[in-house]
């Protein structure tokens, strides 16, 4: 079981009351409310989390990155990833991850990857995404080929890996007319990737087909369960059972030492007013073209406020009624944890533990208990359910090095 | 006298093009907005009272099949040429409302020759020298469509309460538009340089209250195309022909019947 520390890292200093007066906290909302001397504190506050956090026995951090939103101060999640690589020494560092469709130029993206992995001595997680239909409003990306440029840019890192260069690249996105990047990547045949997602059944089927691990971003129980449903069910049709090394979690967990401030600090999972990514018009996050168009019926009405958000917005009590919110100590939080492992068996679990305006301090008191006693515990639940991740399991890092294949896919005639 | 509308499927190439015509006379191509059109429109009724009214759904607007390959309005010009030739069409006048503006002008400088009139309406297609092309990603589909209109008791004549099928249309629109136009936005930076062949007359209208698309680019169109009158329609937003229609049509009638 593999056990990986995650913040937001959210730019707590930006003042609330005006995103609530204008009704955005997103996108649009103006950078004059940025203040770049807490930025500075908060970005050096959450460096020294990382490097603390691997001193109590963590042994990954999950970063991300979002843009003109306070909620996630990492514009660059491979930022962070190469300061982490230089300052410390085991941790994997997992990015989930690098919004491919943002990159006008992936070849770029494949060096600055495999300069980490080197730097990291071969650490690195290099996970990606599609980006949310902000991403690539803030951006200037065309969101109707977010999907086409996500795949293609996949293949194009991938190819920038593996293939001894130089080659050219003629594609429908990108091409290029030499790619031979002189820098690769230590880890070999590449560095694993893993994908997150919450929504796109088209995003978990695409997991599948490749056998990358899916990394079920912070759904409910029955949804989870729906997701490794199609997800191995796809896995058998391209010839592989998939299991606990292919499923991964992210929670949000926030642990103290006593059950009165774990749940105070729990609240500040829903300090963008309940929303993911804030508040925002619901064509930013769905520009027309981003979403499945199975949702485009469902999803108009909502964008003109005849119908609640199909993702709802759930209050912090259900939530935690859900079970999509766990706080406490770590006496009360293990046996919660241990439920979600029994019932969904990932061998991936992200702890996202600590958001919006918790203190610095009490953000330590939640990493220590994190790495001191609920990872260890949740390491010692994984081997006894038999929850083994990809690092012990040695799973490929793609399909095509399968060796276990029960048939080979079948061409569509 | 009702106007006979007839509905066609044209098939060009891998593209089927559903077009509407009704009347006779010299042949006017109608090219709509960004946000579709409406199958009936008292303006198209007007032109087609004097003239051969052909009006092509713009292809995957408002529809959910679309030409994959589309990747410029241009494309869409060239399209339109290839749809004159097969129905046997010469010397059309051509309409361009907003968007199809931009489409017209585009048709209009690749065969400078083609032409009998062009009547661009509140054209998108060139950067305005002053203010921007009104960006629809950033507002719902039903505020995009308001913003068209000068007065909402316009856009409510037209749209009535707008069904979820008009709204799902919309978005459909708009995802076409952003596969077409996405950067620049509603505009080619080449087009301004090859207005200057197009030997047909033009009419370039716009409406006192356009929000879309600013007054600027008019001006910018009236400058480089070679005989060109400049018309402002009062009370009128984007949106001219649903919202002042008989005012436009009394422009563009009597323009395409000249000689």
């Amino acid at each position: 079981m593999f056990v990986m520390y995650f913040t937001e890292q959210p730019m707590s200093a930006y003042p609330s009351d005006i995103g609530l007066e204008i009704g955005h906290t997103a996108l649009m909302f103006s950078n004059k409310y940025f203040d770049p001397v807490a930025g500075s504190r908060l970005y050096n506050e959450y460096l020294e989390h990382y490097i603390y956090a691997e001193e109590q026995g963590v042994e990954g951090f999950m970063l991300n990155e979002h843009h003109n939103a306070p909620f996630c101060m990492q514009a660059k999640c491979n930022i962070f990833a190469s300061i982490l690589a230089a300052v410390t020494k085991k941790a994997k560092i997992v990015l989930l991850g690098n919004p491919l469709p943002l990159a006008e130029n992936p070849v770029r993206l494949a060096e600055e990857l495999a300069m980490i992995d080197m730097i990291s001595k071969g650490r690195l997680v290099p996970g990606i995404v599609r980006g949310g239909g902000q991403e690539s409003l803030a951006n200037g990306v065309n969101p109707a080929f977010n999907r086409e440029r996500f795949e293609e840019a996949h293949d194009l890192i991938v190819a920038a890996w593996t293939r001894e260069g130089p080659f050219r690249w003629e594609g429908t996105h990108y091409q290029h007319r030499v790619v031979n990047p002189w820098a690769v990547p230590l880890q070999k045949p590449y560095p694993r990737i893993w994908v997150p997602g919450v929504l796109s059944k088209e995003t978990i089927i695409w997991a599948a087909k490749q056998r990358y691990p899916y990394i079920a971003l912070n759904t409910s129980i029955e949804a989870t369960k729906k997701i490794w449903e199609l997800y191995d069910k796809t896995a058998l049709e391209v010839g592989y059972e998939a299991g606990p090394e292919n499923r991964g979690y992210l929670q949000q967990v926030h642990v103290s030492d006593s059950e009165e401030k774990a749940e105070k600090n729990a609240r500040q999972f829903l300090w963008m007013q309940g929303e993911f990514t804030g508040l925002a018009h619901p064509v930013w996050s769905n520009p027309s073209g981003y979403f499945s168009p199975e949702f485009r019926r469902q999803f108009v009405e909502f964008a003109v406020g005849r119908a609640e958000s199909p993702r709802g917005r759930p209050t912090f009590e259900q939530q935690v009624k859900d079970g999509r919110i766990f706080f406490g100590t770590p006496k009360t939080v293990i046996p919660k944890l241990r439920h979600v492992l029994e019932e969904t068996r990932p061998s991936i679990y992200g702890i996202w533990g600590n958001d919006g305006t918790v203190s610095s301090e009490d953000a330590k008191t939640c990493i220590r208990l994190l790495g001191q006693e609920v990872m260890p515990a949740m390491r010692e639940i994984g081997k006894e359910l038999g929850l083994t991740d990809p690092f012990e399991t040695n799973a490929p890092v793609h399909l095509k090095y399968s060796t276990d294949l029960k048939r080979m896919p079948q061409a569509a005639e | 006298m009702p106007v006979g509308w007839k509905e066609q499927t044209v098939e060009l190439g891998d593209v089927k093009l559903r077009v509407m015509r009704a009347g006779s006379g010299r042949p006017a191509l109608v090219l709509h907005h960004d946000i579709g059109t409406l199958d009936r429109l008292p303006f198209y009724d007007a032109l087609a009272e004097k003239f051969d009214v052909i009006v092509p759904n713009h292809p995957g607007y408002g529809e959910p099949e679309r030409p994959q390959w589309l990747r410029h309005p241009r494309d869409i010009a060239a399209l339109y040429q290839w749809l004159l030739a097969d129905l046997g069409v010469e010397r059309a006048s051509l309409v361009g409302l907003g968007f199809g503006g931009w489409i017209a002008a585009e048709m209009a400088a690749l065969a400078p020759r083609d032409f009998h009139r062009l009547v661009l309406v509140g054209a998108m297609g060139v950067k305005p020298p002053e203010g921007d092309i009104f960006d629809q990603a950033i507002v719902s589909y039903l505020d995009y469509a308001r913003s068209c209109f000068h007065d909402q008791g316009a856009f409510e004549r037209n749209y009535g309460e707008v069904s979820t099928d008009q709204l799902v249309a919309w978005d459909l629109c708009r995802e076409m538009s952003f596969r077409i136009a996405w950067k620049p936005y509603m505009y080619s930076q080449t087009l301004p340089h090859l207005l200057g062949g197009v030997r047909a007359p033009s009419l370039v209208v716009w409406g006192d209250d356009d929000k879309i698309v600013p007054y600027s680019a008019g001006q910018l169109y009236a400058r480089a195309l070679r005989e060109a009158r400049l018309e402002m329609v009062r009370n009128a937003g984007h949106c001219i022909d649903m919202e002042q229609p008989e005012a436009l049509a009394r422009l563009v009638v009597p323009f395409i019947d000249q000689n």
